[in-house]
């Protein structure tokens, strides 16, 4: 289903050359595509065209007819970037956009470098990188133009894929061209000085980036064309379900697969254990194969197994509750960072104010159920599978399966949704496992959406325990928070951890993060804007209940924090973090106050956010409140006011939302950078109005979706209020949007509530407390 | 069992346990892909197909009970996606993930069929079953009061009431979300 552009050969890959300069590249990877023989073989593999395509690098290639075709090498989930990345190449190619096609690259390490959708990367990686690979092209193509015509290259220009040499009026289109400029690639691989010294565009002449250009699947998604992993099908397949263990750490026993082997169109029926219960991959369990998908799930009704569940079989959302409530009260496990003399300061000031929040376990319920397509062949393996981390589906099932790597192609097709659950691949090393007893069929696993809630890799939940006073003045001066969140103990499990930075480390003069960590079987991982959507909402409210006590305003007593902020020497390292166990694996900057924090930039989102929700200058009837947060995530610094109507019943109606980012000094793909902002904004305003995933018995409780307490609720159209976004534009490099607008929007909500209630909710989701109001 | 019924206009017969729900029908013996498979419970919607041109989840709907129904799926609304509503949703490029997109598609121009000129409650009526995972739902609401616009503008159906885009959210970028442009406009 996918075709991309691979003028490559084993041979050439293999090429030092082609690898060293690929290393070079650091994210932008596409250098390594200028080596020369890599361009002679492509115009010899290509063969679509009746001339040789000219291939300035391997992820453009231009062809006679005037066509750009370039790949898009990052999984699409949803985030846009198949679109925007490729807009930044033509721009600076300088073609126009309905000349461009766009193909998703297969998942190639040694072409691509890295291929991930997680952390709100794509932008700040590939934003240089991607222009000067457009740059170059154009480079190549004016040289050739410049040789045809003999005149100097400094007297054309470009514009709609045509060179022009306006003193002699005449012009020659890119597709003239590419023969001629393919002759002209340098012997040797352009040194990073070199591709650093070709001119890019001044940011005014742009033509693509910065407007507003559709999805390049769009067409194609409002037609019904199969796109997705879950459509991928083939001659001879057979459909797949696998049971596990609603317990984690559960195994098969025994199961009555000889039963099932009678079921209708029923093929195959085999119990699956690697051993060990893998955590973060393979579990034991009953694969069943069958003609159609339905066959195989209707055996599956017919399954009986006898489990052995394990040691995770008496844990419980209750016991996890209990077990950080006493945590709190006893020393912590360690400190992370301690600024001035919180006791002293503490017990001197004026205003005193203790508060403990809870943010619990969330799934992440991409509507796309997990699946992958995954044939078994003469030793090798070959896999069509939605993933948000390519590499590491490979590795897993590498790893697992004992297949070797060069043995293993990997098809990253369109993700039905990511939200970082994709970023784990136990459905793909599933897949692989079935496939492999099946030599020769090609099977799709595909699990059904209570597979999806009941094994998935939870948002952590956390506890905060703050101690925070205030000065006769209102100001903070001491912070304390004793943060609790899952580990084994002395380190923090998969995204439960926080950073030695979180705000408002710097802001306050006696400061101090302690942590301490509960024990847990789960399967844990990162979920948009992992650590943050949790942090932001207990750090944003506390702020709040300390403004409150100081008697002042929300906005104003934030802007005072900002500006109290000092830098300091690096932060002291956790080493966990350098172990991975720290937030969301390290991926882009989850941490609410690296050292790159700017609070000038933070304050001027909350000056933005403040102007234009009218913040403090309009009257609300009681039962209606704003409330503002703000949070630095993923190198994104958003503030937000949430204005939300709590009726005298206790229901909750969010009536409106103005959002302020600055995510540098550009936004590429202007329609879907708001679009992307407000689906994300509601997204957080959907965790903390109802989404909790609680545990019994070491299983999960939810089933599928719905709004009781046996269910997973997201959020539906009647719940989704206007979204007002506004982008500062500030002299920084652009960086992502597919994180930082949501924690501030979960924050604020809970602020809007207290502002139209006066009731404080610390356990989240809200919909767990009683909100009514006389 | 052997069922006939119509789909996408076309007489179809297929023969398939009795039990199978409609959705699979399409999807794995039919090999028509565009209808979603979300939850398999009724509760999201990505499965809405039009029976008799009422939208209608097709997970719970046995194939032995749809004998002579007339069934449209995403792929049936229009050969080359120029229904209004399609068109409507190109133009505000609304999806993001798109995986809901065919169903909420399904949902929205049995709506327009009934009520070219819905309001916001009417959409969140109409549009209530229909989750969207990545909540474009300010541009679903955008594009079906869009879509209706088109679909006047084709008929001749009086307009009143709702004003197309008019939703608080759109446009605070710079005053132009949303607004219809043809596909390439951007990059000209």
């Amino acid at each position: 289903m996918t075709t991309s552009i691979r003028p490559t050969s084993k041979k050439v890959l293999d090429r030092r050359s082609f690898l060293h300069v690929s290393a070079i590249a650091g994210g932008g990877l596409l250098i390594a595509a200028y080596a020369p023989e890599l361009e002679a073989k492509a115009a010899l593999l290509t063969g679509r065209t009746r001339r040789a395509d000219y291939v300035p690098n391997v992820f453009i290639k231009i062809t006679p007819d005037g066509l750009v075709t370039i790949t898009s090498k990052n999984p699409e989930i949803g985030q846009g970037v198949k679109t925007h990345l490729p807009m930044i190449v033509a721009d600076e190619l300088d073609v126009d956009w309905k000349d461009v096609r766009i193909v998703q690259g297969d998942h190639n390490t040694a072409l691509y470098g890295g291929q991930g959708a997680g952390g709100s990367t794509a932008t700040p990686q590939n934003w240089t990188p991607m222009r000067q690979a457009g740059a170059y092209g154009r480079s190549l193509l004016v040289a050739a133009a410049a040789q045809t015509w003999s005149v100097p290259e400094a007297e054309l220009t470009t514009e709609h894929g045509t060179v022009f040499h306006r003193a002699s009026n005449r012009s020659l289109k890119y597709g003239q061209l590419v023969d001629k400029a393919a002759t002209l690639v340098p012997a040797t691989p352009l040194t990073p000085q070199q591709l650093a010294a070709i001119p890019l565009k001044d940011p005014k002449d742009y033509r693509i980036i910065g407007t507003k250009v559709p999805g390049y699947d769009t067409h194609k998604v409002v037609t019904g064309q199969p796109l997705y992993g879950i459509d991928f099908t083939m001659p001879g397949m057979l459909c797949a379900v696998f049971e596990k263990c609603a317990v984690f750490s559960g195994k098969v026993k025994s199961a009555n697969l000889d039963d099932i082997k009678k079921e209708p169109g029923v093929r195959h029926v085999f119990i699956i254990d690697q051993g060990a219960p893998a955590r973060d991959g393979l579990m034991s369990g009953v694969a069943i194969l069958a003609d159609s998908w339905w066959q195989a799930n209707s055996a599956r009704k017919k399954l009986k197994v006898e489990w052995d569940e394990g040691p995770m079989a008496t844990q419980s959302s209750a016991g996890y509750m209990a077990k950080a409530a006493e945590l709190a009260k006893q020393p912590p496990v360690r400190n992370l960072r301690k600024d001035g003399d919180f006791e002293a300061a503490y017990a001197g000031a004026a205003k005193k104010v203790e508060a403990s929040y809870y943010i619990p376990l969330i799934s992440h319920a991409p509507l796309e159920p997990q699946n992958t397509t995954a044939l078994f062949k003469d030793g090798k393996l070959e896999l069509w599978s939605a993933t948000q981390q390519p590499s590491g589906g490979r590795s897993l099932v590498v790893n697992t399966l004992g297949i070797k790597t060069e043995d293993i192609t990997l098809h990253i097709m369109r993700s039905g949704g990511g939200f970082g659950r994709r970023l784990t691949n136990d459905y793909m090393v599933e897949a692989a496992a079935i496939a492999k007893q099946v030599p020769g069929t090609p099977v799709k696993l595909l699990w059904t959406r209570e597979d999806d809630i009941q094994h998935d890799f939870y948002r952590p939940a956390q506890w905060h325990n703050f101690s925070g006073g205030v000065d006769a003045a209102g100001k903070v001066v001491a912070w304390r928070n004793h943060y609790v969140g899952f580990g084994d103990g002395t380190n923090f499990a998969n995204s439960s951890g926080i950073g030695a930075t979180e705000f408002p480390a710097r802001c306050v003069r006696n400061y101090s993060l302690d942590v301490s960590m509960v024990p847990t079987g789960l399967q844990l991982g990162a979920l948009r804007a992992p650590g943050s959507n949790g942090i932001a909402v207990a750090i944003q409210c506390f702020i709040d209940e300390l403004a409150g006590a100081a008697g002042k305003d929300p906005v104003e007593f934030r802007r005072d924090l900002l500006s109290q902020w000092q830098a300091d020497p690096p932060p002291p390292v956790d080493p966990n973090a350098a172990a991975g166990g720290g937030r969301g694996g390290g991926r882009g900057g989850a941490g609410g106050g690296q050292p790159q924090f700017d609070a000038g930039r933070m304050r001027g989102v909350l000056d933005l956010a403040a102007e234009k929700s009218g913040w403090g200058k309009t009257t609300l009837p009681k039962g209606t409140g704003m409330g503002v947060a703000f949070h630095y995530s993923h190198l994104g610094y958003f503030a937000e006011v949430v204005q939300a109507t709590v009726s005298k019943a206790g229901a909750i109606k969010v009536d409106k939302v103005w959002c302020a980012g600055d995510v540098g000094s550009q936004i590429i793909n202007t329609l879907h950078a708001e679009n992307q902002t407000q689906g994300g904004v509601l997204d957080g305003l959907a965790e903390v109005l109802s989404q909790e995933i609680t545990i019994e018995k070491g299983k999960v409780v939810q089933t599928n979706f719905g709004a009781t307490d046996t269910t997973f609720s997201l959020m539906r159209i009647r719940q989704a209020c206007p979204v007002e976004v506004h982008f500062l534009k500030t002299n920084n490099p652009p960086s992502g949007l597919g994180e930082p607008m949501l924690p501030p929007a979960a924050a604020a909500l809970v602020n809007a509530v207290y502002a139209a209630t006066g009731k404080r909710v610390r356990q989240m989701p809200l919909s767990k407390t009683d909100l009514k109001w006389a | 069992m052997a069922v006939t019924f119509k789909l996408n206009g076309k007489t179809t017969t297929v023969d398939v346990a009795a039990d199978t729900p409609l959705l699979w029908v399409l999807r794995d013996t039919l090999d028509y892909k565009g209808t979603k498979f979300g939850c398999g419970v009724g509760q999201c919607g990505a499965c809405t197909v039009h029976r008799g041109g009422v939208p209608v989840r097709s997970c719970q709907l046995k194939i032995s009970t749809l004998a002579g129904a007339d069934i449209k799926t995403i792929e049936g609304l229009s050969p080359d996606g120029s229904h209004a509503v399609q068109k409507a949703w190109e133009e505000l490029d609304v999806p993001q993930c798109g995986y809901c997109q065919a169903g909420q598609i399904m949902s929205a121009s049995a709506l327009i069929e009934k009520n070219p000129n819905p309001t916001d409650a009417d959409i969140d009526a109409a549009m209530n079953g229909n989750i969207c995972r990545c909540a474009t739902y300010i541009r679903i609401r955008a594009a079906i009061k869009r879509a209706g616009e088109i679909k006047r503008a084709a008929g001749a159906v009086p307009a009143s009431g709702a004003k197309p885009g008019s939703n608080p959210g759109d446009g605070a970028f710079d005053g132009t979300a949303g607004r219809p442009r043809s596909l390439f406009d951007a990059a000209r």
